[in-house]
Order: structure tokens, then sequence, then C-alpha cells
């Protein structure tokens, strides 16, 4: 005992952390950081996953500036790939081609870094789907929603300044439909254009500006930002879903030091190892293939990467002859309201929070994840805007499947065009009887039990199916959800009900009008003595 | 347990394994007669075939859309003036005669021999002359002075906006279509570029000379020999592909690690 005493006192690790904690008091933020609980359910490593790829794109990332010059003077290829030898091109796009062809390790790194984009962006998506779905955005927890929002927006601008600098076909493509969406706002859009690409597109300004946008403003940005969404974590504290002993009080699940910080070590080594494996088998935007940017040549299937195809999709949806000459100034609504339409879809997602809390009138702390049944409304509000935002993607898409399924083109644009206003509304529909339809299932299982499978005669020859009751830890999860009333539209102090109030109110009852709540105790109890 | 009884029971995979059994019985037979078949029917290229052959084998294979007098009906175009190159490319690459009509003649097997399709290609010369295939001089990309940068950079500016810069393919208005241009014969592309089949603009000499279109041709080539430098290039088709695929099998991988690394043994 007192030997090992001994070694403890004077081994390496217990003086440097004595020294450290001298000089910097950090005992107390790791010792609060290192009880910080995880509840285990995957759908909570989703952000994780985020976080992984953000890093694997920092460090291939870095290696890509030792050998990247965002210059635009104008230079012959001399480099090993054939089909470009003798080409004049940039700097920017020599430089990647070198990166690709020239440097150990370079398109490796290359493709490391565009496939954890990719891969970025989706578990990005993935993982505000599960927060959304689940309400763990509710009360404490609305701030931290729209940072992961902000982190979601500055993950797609990332991503669009990073297809635009190798100076390819495609990416200057990408930057000639942006300067058209730009020159299409009425009035300060020419402007803009002006003003963004210095002089006229495309101009030899535009590719060293996005490189200090893509390697150093963007970043800090989002590390900044990320770094306050993680700190709000630890403060706000995980969700988690109900269960026994699990309620909103308290979160059951492992603390960082030591097994999920081991674990997380662990994942983030998968999540590293998958991105290098496909990043070694599959090829990422074969640049060699695009040519240097020239204004003429367009190639056909030119597409963003898969976070902007939305806005892409909404482009290729509206149908034809949408403008007009007012005062001799065009307005070009086949931009305009695309413009509208996705800013506003974007701006709903960002404030969904304030918007349900405003209708349900609830300002209470929520720590408990819902299932997505418990809700019906947000449910299906959820269905119905993922709906709308895949039609939009699928959109970008349409001159493939129009080839890849030999159908025409034209048609498939007048089926995501069908589909982008009736879409949502049927899912909507669908997706809220489908929540209810379980509601009630689950309700039936805790009143009469599940069915057994087993066939009974009784005496009087009556055949019945044996129910087994559930045991109590399911029965705990099943009837543990909030319900919500709809909200009462009460006057005011000088006895009137405002427009402000009748709309929350038939707000409201559109949400909860028709509900299923959860079974109560004497249901329970009446329940039994059926049986 | 010393011995199996030998039951009436069948091991429960038996069905299975039968039906396969018998469907590749089938199958194996099918294949056979069939190539049989196929074996009889064109192998009379004993000698060269005249103008006359052609003509014979116009009006039985082509009158019908075409016109006896090659002028065109309602159904097909004229084909007076149109010349070899423009027969060779349509019979040899199967689009012609046409599987059905539609807003493009597909590909289909190639109905005709070299010798026959020559044949009509003479025939159809006698309404009037047009374009004759090309020399061999322009098909052989391993002569001297061929340029492959060349050729890409002709491709992109010529043809990657309907064609994809790596020639993949791509969609063209009301179901038509730019198809993929991954191996294709020498005078076919030629004949293509030639003669504008279909919905393809014509690249005569002026626009782009025949030494220019032999690099074409070698550009092409080169993206067929040579595999994508960054392993399996997803079809070339651009972003879609690589869209799909990080949502299908990147996210989806991660996603089956996340439920692994969460489950708890029972």
């Amino acid at each position: 005992m007192t030997t090992t005493r001994a070694a403890r006192k004077t081994s390496f690790t217990s003086k440097a952390s004595n020294y450290l904690d001298e000089r910097t008091s950090i005992s107390g933020a790791v010792s609060f950081l290192g009880r910080k609980i995880f509840p285990d359910h995957w759908s909570f490593m989703l952000g994780e996953v985020a976080l992984y790829s953000f890093i694997a794109i920092l460090i291939s990332g870095v290696f890509l500036t030792f050998f990247f010059d965002p210059s635009m003077t104008h230079v012959t290829y001399e480099g090993s790939y054939v089909p470009l030898k003798g080409i004049g091109m940039s700097v920017a796009y020599h430089t990647a081609l070198d990166i690709s062809f020239e440097i150990r390790g370079g398109l490796l790194m290359r493709q490391v870094h565009h496939w954890a984009a990719l891969l970025f962006v989706a578990s990005i998506g993935l993982h505000m789907l599960r927060v959304f779905f689940t309400g763990a955005f509710r009360k404490p927890r609305e701030i931290n929603w729209v940072i992961g929002f902000l982190l979601f927006v500055l993950a797609m601008a990332e991503g669009f300044t990073g297809y635009s600098l190798p100076d390819d076909v495609l990416s200057g493509n990408g930057l000639a439909i942006i300067n058209g969406m730009v020159k299409g706002i009425p009035i300060v859009g020419t402007w803009i254009s002006y003003f963004l690409f210095g002089g006229l597109f495309p101009g030899t300004e535009i590719i060293p500006r996005l490189y200090s946008l893509h390697i150093m403003l963007l970043p800090a940005i989002l590390i900044v930002v990320l770094g306050i969404h993680l700190v709000l974590i630890v403060v706000n504290k995980h969700t988690q879903f109900a269960g026994p002993g699990k309620t909103n009080k308290n979160v059951v699940g492992s603390p960082i030091m030591p097994t999920f910080a081991a674990k997380a070590g662990g994942f983030f080594f998968l999540v590293f190892g998958t991105i290098m494996l496909i990043a070694s088998i599959f090829t990422i935007n074969p640049i060699w293939n695009y040519g240097p940017y020239d204004p003429s040549p367009v190639s056909a299937g030119t597409q963003p990467d898969w976070y902007i195809g939305f806005a892409d999709g909404a482009l290729r949806l509206v149908p034809p002859g949408w403008e007009t000459e007012w005062f001799g100034l065009t307005f070009t609504w086949a931009i305009i309201i695309p413009i509208i339409v996705m800013v506003g879809f974007l701006m709903l997602v960002a404030f969904y929070p304030f918007i349900e809390q405003w209708i349900t009138g609830d300002k209470r702390e929520h720590h408990l994840s819902d299932r997505p049944r418990n809700n019906p409304t947000r449910t299906a509000i959820g269905a119905a805007g993922v709906v709308f935002y895949a039609v939009m993607w699928a959109a970008a898409s349409s001159d493939l499947m129009a080839t890849h399924f030999h159908v025409n083109v034209f048609h498939v644009i007048y089926v995501l065009q069908a589909a982008l206003i009736f879409g949502p509304i049927i899912t909507y529909f669908i997706t809220k009887r489908v929540a209810l339809a379980l509601q009630k299932k689950d309700r039936e299982i805790v009143l009469h039990g599940y069915e057994s499978g087993r066939i009974v005669r009784r005496p009087g020859g009556e055949y019945i199916e044996v129910h087994e009751p559930l045991d109590e830890y399911e029965r705990y999860r099943l009837v543990t959800f909030e319900t919500y009333e709809p909200t009462k539209e009460r006057p005011n102090a000088q006895g009137r009900i405002s427009a402000g109030v009748k709309i929350r109110g038939a707000l409201s009852r559109w949400f909860f009008e028709d509900r299923i709540t959860p079974v109560t105790q004497s249901e329970l109890e009446a329940s039994k003595h059926d049986h | 347990m010393a011995k199996r009884k030998t039951s009436g029971r069948r091991h429960p995979l038996a069905s299975a394994a039968l039906l396969i059994l018998g469907l590749v019985v089938v199958g194996g037979i099918y294949t056979a007669v069939d190539q049989a078949a196929d074996a009889q029917s064109p192998s009379h290229s004993e000698a060269a075939l005249t103008a006359a052959d052609g003509e014979a084998l116009y009006m039985a294979n082509c009158a019908t859309c075409h016109g006896v007098d090659a002028v065109g009906t309602e159904y097909g175009p004229t084909l007076v003036g149109v010349g070899p190159a423009s027969v060779n490319f349509q019979v040899m690459t199967g689009r012609m005669p046409m599987a059905f009509q539609g807003p493009q003649a597909d590909q289909r097997e190639v109905m005709f021999t070299q010798e026959q399709s020559d044949a009509i290609g003479e025939y159809l010369q006698t309404f009037g002359p047009g374009p004759e295939r090309p020399d061999q001089e322009w098909l052989d990309t391993s002569a001297t002075g061929v340029d492959v940068a060349n050729g890409a950079e002709l491709f992109r500016i010529n043809c990657a906006m309907c064609h994809n810069v790596a020639g993949s393919g791509g969609a063209l208005t009301e179901g038509k279509f730019a198809p993929n241009l991954h191996n294709i014969d020498a005078d076919h592309i030629y004949e293509a570029m030639l003669t504008g089949p279909q919905n393809m603009p014509v690249f005569n000499d002026n626009n782009i000379s025949p030494e220019e279109k032999r690099d074409v041709i070698a550009y092409l080539h080169y993206l067929d020999e040579n595999p994508s430098a960054g392993g399996f290039s997803l079809g070339s088709l651009g972003p879609v592909s690589e869209g799909l695929f990080v949502w299908i099998f990147g996210l989806g991988s991660i996603v089956a690690l996340t439920v692994w690394l969460t489950s708890r043994p029972n």
C-alpha cells in the first residue's frame, strides 16, 4: 500500500499534472469536463462524424495549401498528363494538376479533402434531422440549433468556395451560374457581380479572393462557431430518450473520462479510416478531365456538389418565360423566385424552434428526446420539408435521370415540378397519419399487451389469442411522453382577443387537435380488470 | 447421433438449388441454340458485293421508311447525298435498320456485314454522291503528329456540351440523348463528326480538319485506354454520382459503425 502510494506521488504523470495545475488551475475544468455524460444511442454520434470529418478536412487541407497556388498567371502545362500537354492554363489549375499527378500522395490528399467535405455536410444534414425529429432543439437548446444551422451554412460556403478553386471548366461553370444568379438580382445585381469578380466575369480576381475566403476567413469563423457549439453542448448537456431512470432531470450514459474519450478516440479513427478508404479507391472530381476554364465550353452533366444541388435544382424547376420588364428594368423572376424560395426555406429551418415555441407556448426546459411519433405534427412538417428539399435536390440531376432511365428530360422536370408542390402536402398527411397510428399501436400494446401468437381454446369453445403484458421497463418507455393541448385564446387586459392570439390559437389547434395522450395509471388499472 | 437417418426430408436449400439448376440448363440450351442460329445467317461473305446487291438489300431493309427512290417518306428522311460514310455509321453501329420509331434511333445488334453495308452505301451513291468513308490515314492515331491534347481541347469546345467532358453522354431535349463515347471504333467516330447523325451537328473538314478529327479520336481512345488516375471513376458523371455515393456508401457505412459502437451485447 505504502509503496504504490509512494510510486504514485513520484510518477511523472502526477508531477506533470501537478505542475500544470499549480500554474493554470486546470484541474477544475478537467474534472468538470471529464464528468460530462454522453448517452448511448447511435443517432447521438452523427454530430461527432461531422466533427471528425472536419478534422480530416483540416489535415488534408493544410497539406494542399503547401502546394496549391491560386495565381491566375497564364502558363503552359508541362506536367505528365498527356491530354493537357502544351495547353495554356492558369497557375491555379496547373498546381491543382501537379498535386494530382506530380506530388507524392497529393492526389490521395485531394481526394481525402473532397470526400471528407462531402461527408462533412452530409453528416451535418443527418445530425440536423436527428435533432429536429427528436425535438432536441427545444429550450434550452434553441440557440445551439441556430448555431448549428450557421455551421451548416458555413460548411456549404466552404464547399462552394473550394469547388471553385481548381479553375477547371466544372468549377468555372459553377461560378458562371453564381454570376448569373447575382446578376439576376434587380438593380444592384450587376454592380454586386462587378464588385465580386473585380470587373467583368470571369476576370482574374475571383480565384485568389475565393482562396482567401476558403482557407482563412471561413475556416476561422467555422472553428469559432464550432467551439461555441461544443461549449453549449457541455452547458446544455445532452438530451436522452426516456427510459427507466432516464428523466428530464438527469443524463444517463458514459462520462468523457475514461469511457467516452476512449470510445470517441476509436470512433475518430473509424471515420478517418472510412474516408481514407473511400478516397484511395474512388475518384472524386477528376479535374484533369475538365480542362482549364474557358467561358465557352460547358460539359453535359455539369452539377454542383450535392449540398448546392438544391439551389441548382430550384433554378431548373422554374418554367420558361418568367421575366418582366418594368420601367426599363428587367426582373428575372426565373432567378429571383428560386432565391426567395431557397432563402425562405433556410430561414424556416433556422427559426423553427422559435416558431414551434410560440405556437405551443411551452417555455419549460426539455431534456428528453421525443420519439418522432409522439409529436406527429412536427414529424409531419419535418418530413414535408425533407421532401421539398429532396425534390429540388433531385431536380439538379434531371438530365442524368433522363439518360439513365431512358425518359424525356422534360417529363422529368414536369413530374418534379408537380412533386415540389404536391409532394410535401401528401407527405405531411401520410406522415401525420402514420405517426398517429404508431401512437395508437403503442397505446394498444401498453393497455392490452403484445400479441403472443398463442391461440387458446376456452372451455366454452371460444378461441382467443393470449396477449402478454409488457415488462415495466418497456412500458415506461411507451408511456413517458409529454402531450400538449391547444392553447386557449384568452382575451387580453382590454377584454379583446387580438389577431396574434387568434392566429396562435389556430396554429396550436392545427398542431395538437388530433393527439393521442399517453396511457394513464387509471387507464392501465382499468385495462387489467378487463381480462 | 451415430448415423444420420435418411428420412424423406429435403435440405432446406434443395428447392432453391433445383431452381438454379433448372435456370442454368434452360439458359445454357437457349444460348447454344441462339448462337447456332446466329452462326448460320450472315456467313456468305465470299466476294465483294456490288451496288446491285446493295439495291437488293436497300429494297428489302430500308425502302419502307426511306422510300424506293431514297427521297424519304413520312417515316424517314431522304438518303440522297448522305454518302457511304453515313451508311457505314448508321448501319455498322446498329442504329439502322431502326429498332423502333422513337425520339432517337437507339443502338441494337448490327444486322449486316461490312460488305453488305458498303454495298448499300455504294448503291446510294447512284442517287447523288455524299461523303466517302475516311481514309485509313485519318484513323491511325499512332501516326506522327497526332496531338492528344489538341484533340482534348477540340473535344471540350465542340463535343463536351452534349457528350460530357469524359465522353459519358448526356441528355438532350424531348427524350433524345447524346450517347456515351466509350470504346468506339475510330471510323465510326470520324463518320459521326463528318455526317452529323441524328441530332448531332455536322463537323465538316473546314470546321474540324481531318487531322483534328484524328486528334479527337486519339483523345477518346486515350480515355478508353487509361483508367482514371484516382481509382474507380463512378461513371465519370461528375458530382451527382459522387453525392449519391457519399450518402449511400459513405454515410451508410458510418451509420453502420455508429450502430455497431453503441450496441450492447445481450
